[in-house]
């Protein structure tokens, strides 16, 4: 008996399909103090794990010249809605080299698809 | 009463509260165990049951014997009652023993490490990496003074054989019983590795049940 079998990992239908490289934005609700509220995150995606309970996208910009990461997993209940602005053309799974690059450097290496794929 | 049950180890995965926080979950499958032996005060010395778990394909037959017709077991584990056993022989044991919420204690046999220094076995720093060390990185150190008292204290902890032993884990929550497919999600991590037999028991300390955490009253702004 395999665990991935066992325990079936629902797909967040709320969420579409990311991939590397592509603009996505991101609402999601926290807690502060004992107010809820809902905040945005902008970013290139940089991974993506798709596998099991844990399965995550990591998203990357950069803020006020300092790089800023945040990994959202795909099934948390926080997530209010996740939107892909660009899909990017990239020939990597995990763009970490992105990390090393800086302002149009950064920029090139994410180029949008074609007009008619990104509907 | 039967406190106990025998299970599998199939695997960690995570669970989404609705808060969002992430849940850590052991799931066994447990069960369904067969009584085949009943042991008394009055005979034994003792009270207890013998559970059954797991279809064997063949058994010697001393074993076979002891079995009658209650099938073949893979496993046969004792489970001791603090009173006199109240089922029968044939009886089934689910997980329906267990509620959610419910503490349970398991024990497993724990994954072999062989033979393991110290640095792996009792955590020990081991010697410093640079400044001229040889052959010291992952040494003991001293063991003990010299000619007086002459000899190495007994018990002093040393490199040797660790793991693929009995190991007991208390208190786990039971986060989910589904006796439908016999499965137990358990919090938290429990010993052995996958396909392990487990010996589940309810925990002597049962908690009572912490009350729901009170809900930030908060505006949705809509799902």
């Amino acid at each position: 008996m395999d665990i991935k079998t066992v325990v079936e990992t629902k797909v967040n239908e709320n969420i579409p399909k990311i991939n590397p490289g592509d603009t996505v934005k991101v609402k999601m609700k926290i807690i502060e103090g004992d107010q809820e509220r809902s905040q945005t995150f902008e970013g290139v995606a940089i991974r993506v794990r798709r596998s099991g309970a844990g399965a995550n996208f990591t998203l990357r910009k950069v803020f006020h010249g300092v790089g800023v990461e945040r990994t959202f997993p795909f099934n948390s209940p926080r997530l209010e809605k996740v939107e892909v602005l660009r899909y990017g053309k990239v020939r990597r799974a995990k763009l970490h080299y992105l990390r090393q690059l800086s302002g149009k450097m950064a920029r090139q290496k994410v180029k949008s698809k074609s007009k008619d794929e990104l509907r | 009463m039967i406190k106990g049950i025998l299970g599998r180890k199939v695997g960690m995965t995570q669970l989404f509260t609705k808060e969002g926080t992430v849940e850590v979950v052991t799931v066994v499958e447990a069960g369904p165990c067969t009584v085949t032996q009943i042991k008394t005060a009055a005979k034994e010395g003792y009270n207890a049951v013998q559970l059954g778990f797991t279809a064997a394909k063949r058994l010697n037959g001393p074993e076979k014997g002891h079995l009658g017709k209650l099938g073949l077991f893979k496993h046969l584990r004792e489970f001791r009652l603090d009173e006199a056993p109240d089922v029968e022989v044939g009886h089934k044991v689910d997980v329906t023993l267990f509620q959610p919420g419910d503490l349970v204690d398991v024990s497993g046999l724990s994954k072999g490490r062989g033979f393991a220094g110290v640095v792996k076995r009792h955590h020990f720093a081991g010697g410093p990496k640079t400044h001229g060390q040889s052959d010291r990185h992952r040494a003991p150190g001293a063991i003990g003074s010299g000619t007086t008292p002459g000899h190495i204290v007994k018990g002093l902890r040393m490199a040797g054989h660790m793991g693929n032993q009995r190991v007991t884990v208390k208190c786990l929550e039971v986060v989910k019983a589904d006796p439908d497919r016999n499965l137990l999600l358990l919090k938290g991590a429990v010993p052995g590795a996958k396909d392990g037999l487990l010996e589940i028991r309810k925990s002597k300390k049962q908690v009572a049940k912490k009350p729901e955490a009170a809900k930030p009253e908060a505006k949705k702004p809509g799902k």
